[in-house]
């Protein structure tokens, strides 16, 4: 029998940031620096998070190999990458400040790859029209949390590690509804924790764990998605789901890890079963104009980019994935159910080892492929969701006060598909700017503190422990969540159909009803079923948001392609889906105008 | 291709537990992991197992298979006999919180006590010049995945608790190392590698090199370097004298 006792803990801090990966630990870092009090609460150890498994780089104009880079072509590249629908102030932004964020880590004891004259090496990536990403071999990822986490470590920020929080408290009493703290729970001792703070950042990452095939840890259950929505904050773009071209497919065990896109960067090219380099049939007429339209061209672009264009491989990743795709359905696929990802033929043994160390790694130990004589079997992978909470591009800020959000979870900076390579660098511009004005934001607070409410801690409480309550015949959350993965993945997948979508609504209404009687066994104590039970609702509420806006939206664009309406529609080009929470639980969707960028940026876009 | 994998898996808490088996239908390609996921969910929903990236990145699924600390998500089925029962403990090293998982805090705790990076300022530029080949060094040491396999493994620690409180285990000793091979580091950090981390009592049996997953040469390149610039600063008659008489300041020439 489980302990049914809600007594809580309280922590007082001016800034509590859940999550710590990439945008977790910068803010946290801003927050401290800025004088704010301040905690990181997270669901596993420190230095566990997704951003560790970030491979390729982190796309900044530094210019250190092509001195024509600067913020403007980083700027347009994302822009257009996107499909225009990005937030034009977050690009901007981000496409400033991201050099200054990488020199930031080196100052923080980052020790990148360098170039022959010293400086940070930058390497080509997909949708950058020059080798412009700051990279560690194939390990980038580790080598940005390990050097964040040492930062924090070193400027003595507290952390709340294996601990989640699983409902945002709200003071309502002054007239407005604003963040008052956090609830969560120690996975452990399965103990509850009140933490009172002014201020919440969400870096919670992502959705992915809601999807059978995903290169994204169980962490990824979307849980500041639904922590804002809950709190009567607005999503923004939850129909853009990004699915990485290239994901390991064999052995089964391992189906949906990632490839990194470097390797695409660094010369390998993607083939059929009949060998053809197929990207050549499937350059979009947008992409025409910039993207080489035969081998040699495309061979000779990695050293001469003055004078040719970019390899089709290296389209953005929505366009790769949907052109494997086709591949597979036409029968043109690798034997098991992919296509091929050749490096072996096009470098020596030497630089795949030097440049891909962990990707040379990770197929020898889990699949017996030595990628430096074979080619790898790949196939697309849930990786990354463009949409997230909406916030004021400056400071991260939600639509309720105190509450802000950055990297993943927060949506805008991406439009419709997020670049490679742009994500790195999105947690670090974002996360210190959250972190500085929530701990701005908690400062103007110190007269008048929020005050956390009693009755809000005890229901939460109460949530947090209904599933111990239901006495046997009730639901497997494993089994429940394995039926919530296959549907998202036949349903709301890659390629969506208005009917398709329908009948996930109606899945989903009848998982959600089912949620309600998951039975785990045990008591609180580290208690990995009762983890998952809690994390459920978070996953069904925010399917919920992507299945009802790619319903919505009748055009194909970036991460949201409709089969049964297959081109890019210009009257959608303008608008935002923007989801909220209606009184009754379920999500109520909204057309919202796109922000209108300034002359002087959509300059940039003219005759090109 | 499938079959019926027999295992034993330790369970219980700090209190005590003990081992048990269970019987799991596995398949092809599949990982210790993939199997002890399968019995939780479909056998015992309330199995303590930590676990973050299942691709041998996070370091989190570290365990003890067959008495060997190693990664659930990086042992593949097909290394062992189909016959053969497969046991998986805890890291013995830790206290136990619950089943697989144990308490790493000693880890944490020695990672706050390290002195942080400290750069000299940058070029005039706002950018700083390293050479690839001075990296590497450092690069490598960074490739630790903190899976404290090699903390869990060093026998100095392993066997012996009243050590923790004066050794920092060769994760860090590999972070003293990568700190004082860096080309822009200013600190010295050899006095508290000695005497904080307790460097000298590591006599380089080499099981942490053995374990670790990322194949980094713990020995043989940080910490047998990192004994001798400890032993050149701390016990060189002539660096001695030279520190004294003020006519060698820069003392950290390399043996």
């Amino acid at each position: 029998m489980a302990d049914t006792s809600t007594d809580a803990e309280t922590v007082q801090y001016d800034v509590v940031v859940v999550g710590a990966g990439g945008a977790g630990l910068r803010a946290a870092i801003a927050a401290h620096d800025a004088g704010a009090r301040t905690a990181i609460v997270c669901k596993s150890l420190l230095g566990k998070a997704h951003t560790v498994m970030a491979e390729g780089g982190i796309a900044a104009a530094m210019g250190n190999l092509w001195p024509d880079d600067g913020w403007q072509v980083h700027f347009r590249d994302t822009m257009r990458g996107g499909k225009m629908l990005n937030h034009w102030r977050m690009a901007q932004l981000h496409a400033q400040e991201a050099p200054d964020r990488v020199l930031e880590l080196e100052e923080w004891g980052a020790l990148f790859d360098r170039l022959d004259n010293g400086l940070i090496s930058q390497r080509d990536f997909g949708g950058h029209r020059y080798a412009r990403l700051a990279h560690v071999g194939d390990r980038t990822g580790l080598e940005m949390i390990r050097t964040l986490q040492q930062r924090a470590v070193a400027l003595g920020i507290d952390v709340f590690m294996e601990c989640t929080v699983t409902d945002l408290l709200i003071d309502e009493t002054a007239g407005e509804r604003r963040i008052a703290g956090a609830f969560g729970y120690w996975r452990e001792s399965g103990r509850f924790l009140v933490f009172e703070a002014p201020s919440v950042v969400l870096a919670t990452g992502g959705i992915g764990k809601s999807y059978e095939v995903t290169s994204n840890s169980w962490e990824y259950t979307g849980d500041g998605h639904s922590l804002a929505l809950r709190a009567g904050a607005s999503l923004v773009n939850m129909e853009f789901v990004q699915f990485h071209p290239t994901g390991m497919v064999w052995p089964p065990s391992v189906k949906g890890i990632l490839v990194t896109e470097s390797v695409r960067g660094d010369g390998g090219v993607l083939r059929n079963c009949e060998g053809k380099r197929f990207m050549f049939d499937y350059i979009p007429e947008y992409f025409k104009a910039e993207t080489a339209d035969s081998e040699d061209e495309a061979d000779r672009w990695y050293d001469d980019k003055a004078n040719n264009r970019r390899p089709p491989e290296l389209l953005p990743r929505d366009e790769v994935a949907r052109a494997i795709n086709s591949e597979i359905k036409a029968g043109r696929g690798s034997p098991h159910g992919g296509v091929f990802l050749d490096i072996a033929s096009r470098r020596d043994a030497e630089f795949i080892k030097r440049r891909l160390p962990s990707m040379y790694h990770q197929f020898k130990e889990l699949a017996d492929v030595d990628i430096t004589t074979e080619a790898m079997e790949i196939g697309p992978t849930c990786h990354y969701v463009m949409g997230g909470v909406e916030v004021e591009p400056d400071s991260g800020a939600s639509l309720v006060p105190g509450l802000y959000a950055a990297g993943e979870v927060a949506g805008g900076m991406h439009g419709s598909n997020r670049l490679g390579g742009n994500s790195l660098s999105d947690l670090l511009v974002f996360g210190r700017r959250a972190g500085e004005r929530s701990a701005e934001h908690a400062q103007k607070a110190e007269q008048g503190r929020p005050q956390v409410q009693q009755a809000a801690v005890q229901a939460a409480a109460e949530q947090a422990l209904a599933p111990f309550a239901i006495e046997g015949g009730g639901e497997n959350p494993y089994a429940l969540q394995q039926e919530l993965q296959a549907s998202m993945q036949e349903l709301v997948g890659i390629i969506r159909t208005d009917e398709e979508l329908v009948l996930a609504r109606e899945k989903l209404t009848e998982l959600e009803d089912r949620a309600t009687r998951l039975v785990v066994h045990g008591d609180r104590r580290y208690n990995p079923g009762w983890h998952l039970a809690l994390d459920l609702a978070n996953m069904l509420l925010v399917s919920e948001c992507i299945a009802v806006a790619a319903r919505a939206r009748t055009e194909s664009r970036g991460g949201h392609t409709r089969e049964d309406f297959p081109g890019t529609d210009e009257s959608w080009g303008d608008v935002n889906l923007i989801v909220t929470m209606g009184d009754d639980g379920h999500v109520v969707l909204r057309r919202q105008p796109l922000p209108q960028m300034p002359d002087d940026l959509r300059e940039l876009f003219e005759g090109k | 291709m499938g079959y019926e994998l027999a295992m034993r898996l330790w369970r219980g808490d700090a209190d005590g537990g003990e081992l048990r088996d269970f019987s799991v239908e596995v398949s092809e390609g599949e990982v210790v992991l993939d199997a002890i996921h399968r019995v939780q969910a479909t056998q015992a929903g309330d199995l303590a197992v930590r676990w973050n990236c299942k691709a041998g990145k996070c370091g989190s699924c570290s365990a003890e298979i067959n008495g060997r600390p190693r990664l659930l998500c990086m042992t593949r089925l097909a290394d062992f006999d189909q016959a053969e029962t497969i046991t998986v403990t805890p890291l013995r090293a830790f206290p136990v919180i619950r089943d697989l998982v144990t308490d790493v805090s000693y880890n944490y705790e020695k990672a706050r006590e390290l002195p942080a990076f400290a750069p000299a300022p940058p070029d005039a530029d706002g950018k700083r010049r390293m050479m690839q080949v001075d990296v590497e060094r450092g690069q490598e040491f960074r490739k630790c995945i903190e899976c404290f396999l090699c903390q869990d493994t060093c026998h100095v620690v392993r066997d012996h608790e009243e050590n923790k409180q004066a050794f920092a285990g060769p994760r860090f000793f590999l972070r003293y190392a990568e700190l004082d091979m860096h080309p822009l580091d200013t600190n010295d950090r050899r006095a508290l590698a000695h005497d904080a981390a307790g460097i000298g009592l590591c006599n380089i049996t080499k099981c942490c090199t053995e374990v670790c997953p990322e194949g980094i040469q713990i020995t043989d390149n940080a910490i047998i370097p990192m004994k001798e610039r400890v032993v050149d600063k701390k016990f060189d008659p002539l660096v001695w004298l030279g520190a004294k008489i003020g006519r060698r300041t820069d003392d950290r020439t390399e043996l």
